[in-house]
């Protein structure tokens, strides 16, 4: 059985696909503390930012920072949740790796969620933990977890650090593996003792790891068979996703796709990746895409899956999704392929330097006649909501969008106005939007948007950074919101207030009968304006389509602290179009009755 | 096994539009691997291949671990069932770990099986000789007697394993302990 692809190729080689290693070696022969260690070595790895909340058994590393100050900022966040999420938005809007240090026990256990959120978003950053000191492992000792038990099926890869000889290997390895090829979370244990212990530093050049290679060569008979399968196909469809983003592939995709003519569609992470107002983009597909796109995924005869996993959201029910459509899958990771939708061609590397090799064996097609018809579909169920004299989600993301141009990094949360920012904002860049797609973060917003804002601050960029989030996820991690305000950062938050939790509303409404069981939120909201004022925000509050288109404006005046702009909304909107969850992608409710079924 | 081996639900049903006929070893058949996994030499990466399993509904129907002729590896010797897109996700993933080394599937390959095993059974006057007979007949060793019990010891492939417990299942059985399958591919 030749398994060549599953197949581990050793001696490992180290593809960086996001280098920002400093060259230099540092070392020195003069004994340091493992705390010390470990700041020298992110200094080495090129680390500038880390959030973080100290604690007993990471004291010695808050110590040694306020001795040696190092030539990366910390950021004291109030929840290490929020850490972690800002870390995301760090690394989501730069391509760098985030960076969080917590405390044992509970430090490690408020990681969790934001440590699961970037596994399943494939986001890169390295979670630092304290531990209680070696001899106490196991004790039931104060602040004692087992960070690396809990956490070893939402890493990439974790360690427990007993030896402080291990320590800058074991940093060097956490961030080579955290930013190459799939990228993911790398949770680092470290026991107290490990950081009070002395030992002389040296940083490794390269790392030595001969169980994880990054699939760099990519198989010329592969790339010929795709560009024939491309050559050969009437309908042709790219079906885009995060790898796209992650690879910073968008100027090749787009290059790809217009040269051939061949429509695009992206997933919610692939937003942005080619810009929507192109004539050959077709928006969002999946369970809140567009009706012309999910036809398009119904009717094609070709899916070139670039970067994208298949997920449930996307498929919807798998046997009848695509069901006249070969698949090429272009994708880093071995596991996603064929895993949900069988790949006729896999293409295993990184999604860039594969479409740039795809390239030259592509010839320009002829796709009028699939393109008009795409355009029909298009015409039958545009994208819409009631336009009145009420203020409405759709309405204000409209606004922001009006405001800015698409040209702002724009951080949702999780719900129902995550899906309308996806269908009304239209994304234009790269790296411009940020969100929790798999994991479904409620509470992620606020926080990855500092993360983001901080990422813009460093690279020098005057993008603004735009947060929409609901009333619901926004008082998740609302504390964050003073931190944000302590740096000066200018972070435009809109919380589109419904006084409900509107997507399990939406659920509630159509599938259960108008069971709202739970879901009002009118009686345990705070008042936001006041919120944001507390946290030392300015705060601001929109009742009307006027005073919306106001307040924004009055919003992008403040640039020494976020804004929390408040809007007040009609409870009773929902998101549509919609493919229930588990039917088939065809059958998509919209607004009105779905003018046919084409499946 | 090639891509083309795997069949999704979508593909079958593009299979059964076509006409095409279904091999039901395409995709339905659920057939027992042998996974040898060389994993690096801590409990850790263990744990991390075990962990992977049981995240992602994989059964492990014996797993057996141990150090290689290379001190800082340890060899995992999986027995798992599926069928066959199961068995490549559960060989991308494993390769996926970052500790895993190398993931062979030797199932499809021409490999030795051993398996060892220790059975205490009850004997009496009447049941002695049968007993011993059975033995003889498998090949086991008595390693244990006393005045009730013997225990014996059995090397082999797990078939044959499984077929001297069931030989002896019409006796009193009181403890069965086995190693579970180690294999290795032949060269020969």
């Amino acid at each position: 059985m030749t398994y060549d692809e599953h197949t581990k190729v050793h001696p490992v080689t180290t593809g960086d696909s996001l280098p920002e290693v400093r060259p230099e070696i540092t070392s020195t022969s003069q004994m340091m503390s493992g705390a010390e260690i470990l700041l020298r070595s992110l200094e080495a790895e090129g680390v500038k930012i880390m959030f973080g909340h100290p604690g007993g058994a990471v004291i010695k590393v808050y110590d040694e920072m306020h001795r040696i100050n190092p030539e990366f900022q910390h950021i004291l966040v109030r929840h290490e949740q929020g850490g972690t999420h800002a870390a995301e938005g760090y690394a989501k809007a730069t391509g760098k790796v985030g960076t969080v240090l917590v405390t044992s026990g509970p430090g490690a256990t408020n990681t969790v969620t934001g440590i699961a959120d970037a596994y399943m978003d494939s986001v890169p950053i390295v979670v630092f933990t304290g531990q209680v000191p070696t001899g106490l492992i196991g004790n039931d000792a104060f602040q004692e977890c087992d960070a690396v038990g809990i956490t070893r099926s939402i890493t990439k890869h974790s360690y427990l650090v007993r030896d402080i000889k291990d320590l800058a290997r074991t940093v060097k390895e956490a961030y080579h593996i955290a930013r190459t090829g799939r990228p993911g979370p790398v949770l680092v244990d470290l026991p107290k003792d490990v950081l009070l212990a002395e030992a002389p530093f040296q940083y490794p050049e390269t790392v030595n790891m001969r169980g994880y290679a990054v699939p760099e060569a990519v198989r010329p008979e592969k790339l010929q068979r795709a560009a024939r399968m491309i050559a050969e196909s009437k309908r042709p469809l790219l079906y885009v996703g995060g790898g796209a983003v992650s690879s910073d592939a968008s100027d090749s995709l787009t290059e790809l796709a217009r040269y051939t003519g061949i429509p695009v569609t992206t997933t919610l992470h692939g937003l942005g990746a080619f810009p929507e107002e192109d004539p050959l983009s077709l928006r969002m597909l999946g369970m809140h895409g567009t009706w012309w796109a999910n036809q398009a995924v119904q009717h094609c005869d070709l899916i070139i899956a670039v970067g994208a996993r298949f997920d449930d959201r996307v498929t919807g029910k798998l046997d009848s999704w695509a069901p006249h459509a070969k698949v090429i899958h272009i994708e880093i990771d071995q596991s996603c392929i064929s895993k949900n939708v069988f790949a006729d061609c896999a293409i295993l590397g990184n999604v860039k330097t594969v479409l740039e090799r795809l390239l030259p064996l592509l010839d320009p097609k002829d796709t009028t006649e699939w393109l008009e018809q795409i355009d029909v579909w298009r015409q039958e169920c545009p994208l819409q909501y009631q336009k009145d004299d009420k203020l409405r989600a759709q309405g204000v993301i409209e606004k922001l969008r009006d405001k800015t141009g698409g040209d702002a990094v724009v951080i949702t949360d999780v719900g129902q106005h995550q899906m309308w920012s996806a269908q009304y904002f239209r994304f234009l860049y790269s790296r411009t939007h940020i969100t929790s797609g798999g994991l479904g973060t409620m509470g992620f917003g606020m926080p990855a948007a500092m993360g983001a804002a901080f990422g813009m601050r460093e690279i020098g960029s005057s993008r603004p950074v735009v947060c929409i989030s609901g009333d619901g996820g926004f008082v998740m991690n609302a504390q964050e919101m003073s931190v944000a305000a302590a740096h000066k950062l200018p972070i435009k938050l809109a919380v589109i207030n419904n006084r409900f939790l509107g997507m399990v509303r939406q659920w509630q409404e159509l599938f259960h009968m108008e069971r709202y069981s739970h879901t009002d939120l009118s009686d345990t909201n705070p008042d936001f304006v006041k919120l944001a004022e507390a946290h030392h925000c300015v705060g601001l509050r929109a009742n009307t389509p006027e005073e919306a288109k106001q307040i924004i404006d009055e919003a992008w005046e403040v640039t020494d602290r976020p804004v929390l702009m408040e809007f007040s909304v009609a409870k009773e909107e929902m998101v549509f179009p919609m493919v229930p969850a588990g039917a088939a992608t065809g059958e998509m409710i919209t607004d009105r009755m779905t003018p046919n079924s084409f499946v | 096994m090639t891509d083309t081996l795997i069949l999704t639900p979508q593909q079958i049903i593009r299979k059964k539009a076509a006409g095409e006929p279904i091999q039901p070893d395409d995709s339905e058949m659920i057939q027992s691997h042998t996974i040898v996994v060389l994993v690096e030499n801590s409990i850790g990466a263990f744990i991390r291949v075990i962990n992977m399993f049981s995240a992602r509904g994989f059964n492990i129907d014996s797993v057996t671990v141990g150090v290689t002729e290379d001190p800082t590896v340890s060899r995992m010797n999986i027995v798992t069932t599926g069928n066959s897109r199961i068995i490549s996700q559960v060989l991308r993933q494993l390769s996926r770990l970052v500790d895993t080394i190398e993931v062979i599937d030797l199932t499809d390959t021409d490999y030795v099986e051993r398996e060892l095993c220790l059975l205490k059974v009850c004997y009496n006057r009447d049941s002695r000789s049968e007993i011993l007979d059975v033995n003889e007949i498998f090949r086991g060793k008595v390693v244990d007697i006393t005045s009730k019990t013997m225990t014996f010891e059995l090397r082999g492939p797990s078939k044959k394993i499984e077929a001297f417990i069931d030989m002896m299942a019409s006796h009193k059985i009181v403890e069965v302990a086995r190693s579970g399958r180690v294999a290795m591919q032949r060269d020969s």
